[in-house]
């Protein structure tokens, strides 16, 4: 049996998890406070997931980077792959909130989209 | 001189909450000043996720939160200046402002805002030995140059202090392809959040060495390296436990201090311990029709409630202006004690309270399984167990004005700690 120690994101208490696992599967989650953090804790030993930030080359714009998020979380593993695809993009202003900068980003699913409105010069 | 009802100093989320929320009660002349080239203050720098929860139930990132409150803005048709610092504010609201558009002139404000908002502690303030090179740089420094101008300050680095905005730049720098090689930290615990300690530094096997602090910085033009060593319980480097980092940047995060030279000047009253202004109830200063809200009055640890407090102080002064803001009966004092190292307000006026009054506190060390209890003179009328709390993250109370209007002639309402 392996045990893994977690402390919980889903709100500022940052429980202390411990969740016990047996090949794989999760045989329990103790320390969480709520219904959140056991929830995280199944999906951070199994499929960890993280919403990647970073910004973007954008050219003719009133500003010299566009910020940019995946719209949703990606696999934890995916995360420099990810960040390569982002420095690649080269965005001509203008852009808005929420517009695609790379669509289905590592062939996860999931758009990378501006966080910001950078105007044209 | 111009006239306003309303002048906001600061164009970060604080001020632009507080212009919403005055609009909506009905003032009609508001002035926004702003000294960047745009609104949002630092939260577009701030292009990590994680904001909102509380206020859209939803994650969203600083820049993307901060349109939310530009839009409402935009949309009311306030006025605000950008490019504009202010120079000065009177004790009867006179604001004098410049820029390079208008020049230098002054505003009569019926009401002020103070939502300045903080600054990062310099190194000059942390008393660190050694050179004095290029390539030392507060976090939030290093995190403009990285996510707004697109510039790396550097490839290996060594963080001091563990507050949220070094954390969140560790990754920052790890994902752009530096070496963020160690954070350490002065203090027995860190002052970030569990978040952000989780996903900036474990997630990339950054070692957080508590305890630790910089102890020799070398380099004669560009730094060259940093040694950092343990430290006794009273801060005191352990000969013997140092270690030599080889780095050519060094980031510092230690630390937020309000920005209140222009509240000092006015003659705010000051308070030692947060370094921002004594407020009541209401949110406002010792001068009458002077409020503020934000991270000018205390820094705090999530956006939301800066938005929430600053909602507050928009609208007590807009009340002002209005001239309903009553004098009413005097005022209880509340006293932070035992843990408790200060609250937000500092007195409450009972008759000018809302229904519900949210007293915001921080603790002084981390405390595991203790009791928030609050006391009315003697009596303790709260006893709220907390699992955990700790230096980093903001604690509330929240007080009835029914329960106080029970109680005629209350002096004193103290908020601690307890063990049981």
């Amino acid at each position: 049996m392996e045990k893994r120690e977690l402390t919980c994101i889903g709100c500022p208490m940052g429980c202390a998890i411990t969740v016990e696992l047996e090949n794989g599967e999760v045989l329990s989650v103790t320390g969480n406070t709520c219904k959140i953090g056991e929830n995280y804790a199944k999906n951070e030993v199994t499929h960890p997931e993280r919403t990647v930030t970073s910004t973007a080359v954008i050219l003719g714009g009133d500003k010299p980077r566009v910020s940019v998020k995946t719209k949703s979380n990606i696999p934890k593993d995916k995360i420099a792959d990810v960040m390569k695809e982002i420095d690649a993009a080269v965005m001509k202003a203008p852009i808005h909130i929420g517009d695609v900068v790379v669509k289905n980003v590592c062939e996860t699913g999931v758009d990378v989209v501006a966080t910001r409105n950078v105007e044209a010069l | 001189m111009l006239n306003y009802d309303i002048v906001i100093v600061g164009g970060g989320p604080a001020g632009l909450a507080a212009a919403v929320a005055a609009r909506n009660a009905g003032v009609d002349k508001i002035l926004i000043l702003e000294r960047d080239k745009e609104l949002g203050g630092i939260l577009n720098q701030c292009i990590h996720n994680g904001f909102g929860l509380h206020t859209f139930k939803e994650e969203l990132t600083g820049p993307e939160y901060a349109y939310r409150f530009i839009e409402k803005v935009l949309n009311a048709k306030i006025e605000y200046k950008l490019n504009t610092m202010v120079m000065d504010i009177s004790n009867d609201r006179v604001v004098t402002a410049m820029s390079r558009e208008d020049g230098m002139y002054q505003i009569k404000a019926g009401a002020v805002i103070l939502a300045m908002g903080c600054r990062e502690r310099p190194r000059g303030a942390l008393n660190i030995p050694g050179y004095r090179p290029a390539g030392i740089f507060s976090a939030g420094t290093a995190q403009r140059l990285v996510n707004i101008e697109g510039y790396m300050p550097g490839r290996e680095v060594v963080i001091l202090g563990s507050g949220d905005i070094g954390l969140i730049m560790a990754r920052r720098m790890t994902l752009e392809g530096a070496k963020v090689k160690v954070v350490a930290e002065l203090m027995p615990y860190s002052g970030g959040l569990k978040r952000n300690i989780v996903q900036c530094l474990d997630d990339f096997g950054i070692p957080l060495k508590l305890s630790h602090t910089v102890v020799d910085i070398e380099g004669k033009e560009h730094l060259t390296a940093v040694t950092i060593a343990a430290v006794d319980n009273k801060g005191k480097p352990i000969p013997g436990t140092e270690e030599r980092y080889t780095c050519d940047t060094l980031l510092l995060s230690c630390g937020l201090i309000p920005e209140n030279e222009l509240s000092r000047n006015a003659g705010v009253e000051m308070s030692p311990i947060t370094s921002g202004p004594v407020v009541n109830e209401s949110l406002e200063t010792n001068i009458p029709g002077v409020f503020a809200c934000g991270n000018v009055l205390h820094v705090h640890d999530l956006v939301d409630y800066v938005s929430e407090e600053a909602d507050r102080a928009g609208q007590n002064a807009a009340k002002f202006v209005k001239g309903e803001l009553s004098e009413g009966a005097a005022d209880i004092e509340i006293v932070a004690t035992e843990g408790a190292r200060y609250t937000v307000p500092s007195t409450i006026n009972v008759d000018r309270m809302d229904d519900k009054l949210t007293v915001r506190f921080r603790v002084g060390a981390v405390y595991k399984d203790s009791f928030v209890s609050v006391y009315f003179d003697d009596e303790r009328v709260m006893h709220n167990k907390k699992r955990i709390m700790a230096p980093g993250e903001m604690e509330q109370v929240i007080l009835l004005k029914d329960k106080l209007a029970e109680k005629p002639g209350l002096k004193k309402i103290t908020v601690k700690i307890e063990n049981e």
